[in-house]
């Protein structure tokens, strides 16, 4: 019970966090089509930059300037180089991203260099919020699911609350007819992408100092974030968050158990040798296939539910 | 109904035969000319390389599938090979040539193109790139878990000096060069045949137009999935030659994705759009891999300027640069443009330069501060402790983009003119 509880609370901060990171990517991809690449490497800037202005100015304000600093960065991107792209189709839209996201890397590493950052929580999130079952759970970690159900929330008022965001949605399909209408759609593009990142870059803030922030950290997540998309259905942004969920619960369950096939025949009375055949497979347990589980779970919803679980049509 | 298209017979495309003959004795004779040791390396991963760039274009150029994920088929054709060439090497094995491992591997590219290609191509474009990504993640993590077949964190030796395919050993490079020239040759041959083929014909179409594609009573999906394996079975003979170049797979290396990223760059760099332009990336690869890295440190920054560039001015890559000027040389208005190239050579050579000083103070200072605050830069000593050297390198970029602008503007101006005539030319000679 007490694993349980805990593990599933584990689970939620990261699949939280996850979405935290999908979210912007979805919101980019549903918005504009191009899926962006570079997306984690934002979040890893994210951390790095807040990193270095919570050492001149304290956490709090890194919390909100790091955010605004990427928000600028990508729309100087977008601005500036995916939008000339824009016109060759969505491939090169991938490729520029795709470019950028090793310009980042080699540019982090130059700055910051290539071990990992003293980048530590703030006094207040440090020590457990409570425990459960004897259990501690941190605050850091209770920090991350509030800031990802308050993100959800504002994403959610600007876009069907807002006069920009209802230009935003009205750009989504139609977006001549708001061009028309004397709204500047490109800028809306920009703005968009801009807040992409920033919401990639927030993600980075509590994710840094909770978990690790080193120049690995844009990699790690950065194929997991994408399984997150396509499981969740193609610009879904719900999809998204089931999936974020779905997935964070998933793994950190499977890192807890130490059990494996043949432990597993073997309690049901099945003798499982290292002669039996395909021994290698059967003794693998369920955390050391913890890494491939996402993976597995894209392939099978690919091959059972190809549009993913929230997505409204075949792409 | 006067002259129907299959009574004309055409016995020798004389442009064609040239060329296919340039290159085969260009890779028969490259190691004659380049005589050294590190030439020779250089040259046997380039032939392989072109091997498995070009599989990677049958993708990406040909069915317009951005794959995150090539490395796994030329990972895995590897391993195969190792193993095949350890089981021909124990006793009782199996008795397969060294010459015929390459085969090897492709079918176990092949194999695994159909196993894993089902899943990849059921969508195309962006999800097809996530895929992609995902799979070759879904490998690369599975491989660890298999130390049996992959070798764990060490990899898998073998040694190809096994048997003798009359006089040859394959112990020396020379010999194994020779292998990969072979191989080289007939894959590309093969490769481009397959251009001409309706199948490859059909990718193209899907790549451009799937859902009319879909109406003419094509499955889109079988098409890309056809397409993927056979781009499956080349990457796995690129694989396998180079398992037999190096003797050693590693898994965390070979079936990275830093190495399908890798590929995809140099692929897109080289060209996509061009069947000759991924032999161009290949060769691209190797040189920044094994030179560009030994001379400077910040060689992947540089390289990841020059892609996004390279994406943003020229998505067709360095074969579309160069089919850009044949064409402008073929309706004979190259002539005008002999100063404008100087001019944009010399002017970006400054940018160059100077951005390049810039880097390396940065990088000297990130990496090598133990040594002291000097470092020689193209024979001029430069400090990163004195004002100087980076009020200098910064004022001559300035000066150098400043430059650049100006004679990029008057080539712009002067490109877009010619472009006009030619234009012009062309409807001029369609309508007479």
């Amino acid at each position: 019970m007490e694993f349980f509880a805990i593990s599933l609370l584990n689970g939620l901060s990261y699949g939280l966090l996850l979405f935290m990171l999908s979210s912007g990517l979805t919101l980019i991809f549903s918005m504009m089509g191009v899926l962006n690449f570079a997306h984690t490497s934002f979040y890893m800037l994210g951390a790095y930059f807040a990193y270095t202005i919570s050492g001149l100015v304290g956490f709090w304000p890194a919390l909100v300037i790091s955010p605004l600093v990427v928000f600028v960065l990508g729309a100087l991107f977008e601005r500036y180089s995916l939008r000339r792209v824009h016109k060759f189709g969505h491939v090169p839209e991938l490729l520029v991203t795709f470019g950028l996201s090793y310009l980042i890397l080699e540019l982090v590493q130059l700055v910051w260099g290539r071990a990992t950052v003293p980048y530590g929580l703030p006094e207040q999130l440090q020590g457990p919020l409570f425990s459960l079952y004897g259990t501690q759970f941190p605050k850091s970690r209770s920090f991350i699911m509030l800031l990802a159900l308050l993100m959800l929330l504002s994403v959610w008022l600007l876009l069907t609350r807002t006069r920009i965001g209802l230009v935003i949605q009205a750009a989504l399909t139609h977006p001549e007819t708001v061009e028309a209408l004397g709204h500047n759609v490109p800028r809306v593009f920009m703005l968009v992408f801009g807040g992409g990142a920033a919401l990639a870059a927030l993600a980075g803030v509590i994710g840094g100092n909770t978990y690790v922030t080193e120049p690995a950290m844009a990699g790690a997540v950065g194929s997991i974030v994408f399984v997150v998309v396509v499981v969740g259905g193609m610009g879904s942004l719900a999809g998204a968050f089931l999936a974020s969920l779905l997935i964070g619960i998933l793994q950190t369950f499977a890192v807890a158990i130490d059990q494996s096939l043949a432990t597993g025949l073997q309690a049901l009375g099945v003798t499982v040798t290292d002669k039996t055949f395909g021994y290698e497979l059967l003794q693998l347990s369920v955390a050391q296939i913890a890494p491939i589980l996402p993976y597995l779970l894209l392939v099978l919803i690919l091959i059972f539910r190809p549009k993913g679980l929230l997505g409204k049509r075949e792409g | 109904m006067s002259s129907p298209e299959y009574y004309r017979f055409r016995p020798w495309n004389v442009g064609r035969f040239v060329i296919w003959t340039a290159f085969a004795v260009a890779l028969l004779v490259a190691p004659w000319l380049f005589r050294s040791s590190l030439a020779l390396t250089m040259l046997s991963q380039m032939g392989y390389l072109i091997i498995i760039c070009l599989s990677y274009n049958i993708l990406l150029g040909q069915g317009g599938m951005l794959s995150f994920g090539h490395a796994v088929y030329t990972g895995l054709g590897a391993f195969v090979a190792v193993h095949a060439m350890n089981l021909a090497a124990s006793k009782g094995g199996i008795p397969i040539p060294l010459v015929l491992i390459p085969l090897v591997g492709g079918l176990a590219g092949l194999f695994f193109a159909i196993l894993l290609g089902y899943v990849t191509t059921k969508k195309s474009g962006t999800t097809f790139a996530m895929i992609t990504l995902g799979i070759g993640e879904l490998v690369a993590a599975m491989s660890l878990m298999f130390p049996g077949f992959f070798g764990g964190e060490g990899g898998v030796t073998t040694n190809r000096t096994y048997g003798k395919f009359f006089d040859w050993t394959f112990g020396p490079q020379v010999q194994v060069y020779y292998l990969i020239a072979v191989y080289c040759f007939i894959c590309t041959a093969l490769m481009f045949a397959f251009t001409g083929t309706p199948l490859g014909r059909m990718l193209n179409a899907v790549r451009d137009n799937p859902e009319r594609v879909e109406f003419i009573g094509y499955n889109t999906q079988r098409v890309r999935y056809l397409g993927f394996i056979i781009a499956g079975f080349f990457a796995g003979i690129g694989g396998a030659l180079a398992s037999i170049n190096f003797e050693i797979v590693n898994a965390s290396d070979s079936l990275s994705g830093v190495r399908s990223g890798g590929y995809l760059l140099f692929t897109f760099l080289g060209g996509a759009t061009f069947f000759f332009g991924p032999m161009i990336g290949a060769v691209l690869l190797v040189l920044a891999s094994v030179l560009l890295s030994e001379l400077t440190k910040a060689w992947l920054l540089y390289l990841g300027l020059v892609f996004l560039f390279m994406v943003m001015y020229a998505p067709g890559g360095v074969a579309s640069l160069i089919m850009m000027n044949l064409r402008v040389a073929k309706f004979g208005k190259f002539n005008r443009f002999w100063g404008l190239y100087g001019g944009l050579i010399a002017t970006g050579a400054i940018v160059v330069v100077a951005a390049a000083a810039l880097v390396e103070m940065i990088y000297h200072i990130q990496l090598n501060s133990a040594l002291g605050s000097k470092l020689t830069f193209m024979g001029i000593e430069l400090d990163t402790a004195t004002a100087t050297s980076w009020i200098g390198a910064a004022a001559v970029l300035a000066i150098g983009v400043a430059l650049v602008e100006v004679v990029r503007r008057r080539f712009a101006r002067v490109w877009g003119r010619a472009q006009e005539e030619i234009e012009a030319e062309i409807k001029r000679m369609e309508t007479a």
